[in-house]
């Protein structure tokens, strides 16, 4: 079975697939919220670009990510190479219907084979379907603008927009881990950042691998996504959550006490839960998680994400070109 | 390489087989949600929930060693959760000889054992969904609680050409694997870019294939008259049963709930 042989072989790779347990379920209950927005927003844009082929168009190329997840290659001492496929699907396809192929492909990797758990699948989708998805197209867009459309400054735009998108997905993905209380951010995110800057490498390298041959065999294909659109909003959008998660690591690194968070646990939230009422979840957990400067991080993300959301939703709206509407 | 991807749907006549798909995926959720909001350390719920899951399981008829052998998907996840015993500060269980004295902390160590068994129960339940359910009925589930339809079709597209393009993938590394002949002793393979920038290529022209594909695909829709809708069986209807099953389900998960927190 596919996940039997992610777990033997590729085993780092999971660790952007959170499974259910290891959010507390106000960060997971968060998570689903923003991803709720994103992937109704996204839903909205293709099928704006695409009308009627956004099913069969999307549905196919998820598959494909899914399949191609599979394509390994080794890297050294037993370790391999693979494909998580954010940055080659927003690039070849656009960032929103990338954002929207992600989501089914996380989905389902959930859902039928448990790869990720039900309850954390709306950050596993932010992560791995959005961030990942957004941040890569932005790389690749701007590096590509910058150097020009040759076939060397393709290559590198691809390598920094794969390799970054993966780093992304991860520092997100150890900010979540750290405000639930289960893993400190002091030694969450350095093991995520190191072990998915390995981990990016094999991205970047398939990716390349993927939009060289594409760039030779049908050319028409990637200019194409460039016409399709979407990156002021995906600018936006994706600009926003990234700022809003560099305030996220910065508000964590600034707390006073190292320990801030587990001393939030223990003080009001995860751990003085245990004493509460049920009546009284809401109120006891609000208020100091609002409250409290070191926990307003995880405020910051969502608060910034979803204002950030809005100015997009306007300027898209505002720049929306007319024709393509069918 | 012996790599099967099939669906873990095990077709059978029972309770829990029977129950409306709907009724299955919010009691899963709900399972879900109730082992999230169980306080650190609460032992006792814990087993009355891994009991609710053998009860369930014993009613669907799943084998309980082929649940144990499944969830053991998430264990290296733990990993991310291994630092707790270390950084909670609480009562000092025992010191370790290395980086100058590290403790251990009863605290970190309740609650770390809680994450994995928390993950685990969540884990287990997520599986008898899929077990008893097709997935299918499943995503018809999903649009029926209002998840947007597009999305449901996209899924369910994906879905259907998930096994044609994972069998094409399989292909490609097999004729990878015939064309790469490796003598024992001599270095082989090439450098490192090169063996990604292969991989890199199979993944592009299983992308192409793949448009090419989703053409076909979409020109085949059209000719049987796809105007942007799929249009899909009912899969089910609400009876007395289901209601009686969730009534039960819900009221179960409170008691556990309350019981845990006081």
């Amino acid at each position: 079975m596919i996940h039997h042989l992610f777990l033997t072989g590729l085993s780092a790779p999971q660790a952007l697939h959170i499974p259910d347990g290891f959010l507390s379920a106000p960060v997971a209950i968060a998570g689903w919220v923003l991803t709720l927005f994103i992937v109704a927003y996204a839903l909205r844009r293709t099928r704006d670009q695409l009308g009627e082929r956004q099913v069969p168009l999307l549905g196919v190329l998820a598959a494909f990510i899914f399949a191609a997840q599979a394509i390994n290659f080794p890297v050294a001492g037993g370790t391999s190479g693979h494909l998580l496929g954010g940055a080659l699907a927003a690039i070849v396809l656009g960032p929103w219907a990338g954002v929207l192929v992600m989501t089914a492909v996380i989905g389902v990797q959930a859902l039928l084979f448990q790869d990720g758990g039900l309850l954390a699948m709306g950050w596993n989708i932010m992560n791995m379907g959005v961030l990942t998805v957004l941040t890569g197209y932005l790389a690749y867009t701007v590096l590509k603008r910058l150097l020009g459309t040759t076939q060397t400054s393709l290559m590198i735009a691809g390598v920094v927009g794969a390799w970054l998108s993966v780093e992304i997905g991860a520092v997100a993905a150890a900010v979540q881990l750290a405000v639930s209380g289960t893993s400190p951010l002091n030694i969450a995110l350095p093991a995520m950042v190191s072990v998915h800057a390995l981990i990016g490498i094999g991205e970047a390298l398939i990716t390349v691998g993927a939009l060289t041959l594409i760039a030779r065999t049908r050319p028409d294909l990637l200019t194409q996504s460039a016409k399709t659109g979407g990156t002021t909003s995906a600018a936006w959008v994706g600009g926003g959550l990234i700022i809003a998660l560099v305030v996220a690591v910065f508000s964590f690194a600034a707390s006073p006490e190292p320990d801030g968070l587990e001393r939030v646990a223990d003080n009001h939230g995860f751990l003085g839960l245990a004493q509460d009422p049920l009546y009284n979840i809401l109120p006891d957990y609000t208020i100091p998680f609002i409250s409290n400067g070191t926990v307003s991080g995880i405020a910051a993300v969502v608060l910034g994400t979803l204002l950030v959301f809005v100015i997009a939703l306007g300027i898209g709206r505002a720049t929306r070109n007319p024709k393509s509407i069918s | 390489m012996h790599i099967h991807l099939h669906d873990q749907y095990q077709q059978a006549q029972t309770l829990v087989h029977g129950l409306d798909a709907r009724v299955k995926v919010i009691l899963t959720v709900l399972f879900i949600l109730t082992v999230s909001l169980t306080p650190f350390g609460a032992f006792g719920a814990y087993i009355a929930l891994f009991a609710l899951i053998m009860a369930v399981a014993l009613l669907a008829r799943i084998e309980p060693m082929y649940l144990l052998k499944r969830s053991v998907v998430a264990l290296p996840f733990a990993l991310a959760a291994v630092t707790l015993p270390f950084t909670v500060p609480g009562q000092t269980l025992l010191t370790l000889p290395i980086f100058g004295g590290l403790t251990v902390s009863a605290e970190g160590v309740i609650r770390f054992v809680s994450i994995l068994i928390k993950s685990w129960l969540s884990l287990q339940m997520a599986i008898i969904l899929v077990t008893v359910t097709a997935f299918p009925a499943i995503l018809w589930a999903l649009r029926a609680l209002r998840i947007p339809p597009p999305l449901i079709a996209i899924v369910s597209l994906m879905y259907r050409y998930l096994f044609v393009l994972f069998d094409e993938a399989m292909r490609l590394l097999r004729a990878r694997a015939a064309r790469s002949a490796t003598q024992a002793g001599i270095r082989s393979g090439g450098s490192l870019a090169w063996r990604g920038q292969v991989a890199g290529r199979m993944a592009g022209s299983l992308m192409l294939r793949s448009f090419e594909r989703s053409e076909r695909i979409y020109n085949a829709m059209l000719a049987r008259g796809y105007q942007g809708q799929l249009l899909g069986l009912e899969h089910g209807h609400l009876t007395s049963r289901d209601v009686v099953a969730a009534a039960i389900m819900v009221a179960l998960l409170t008691l556990i709930l309350l019981l845990s927190r006081i």
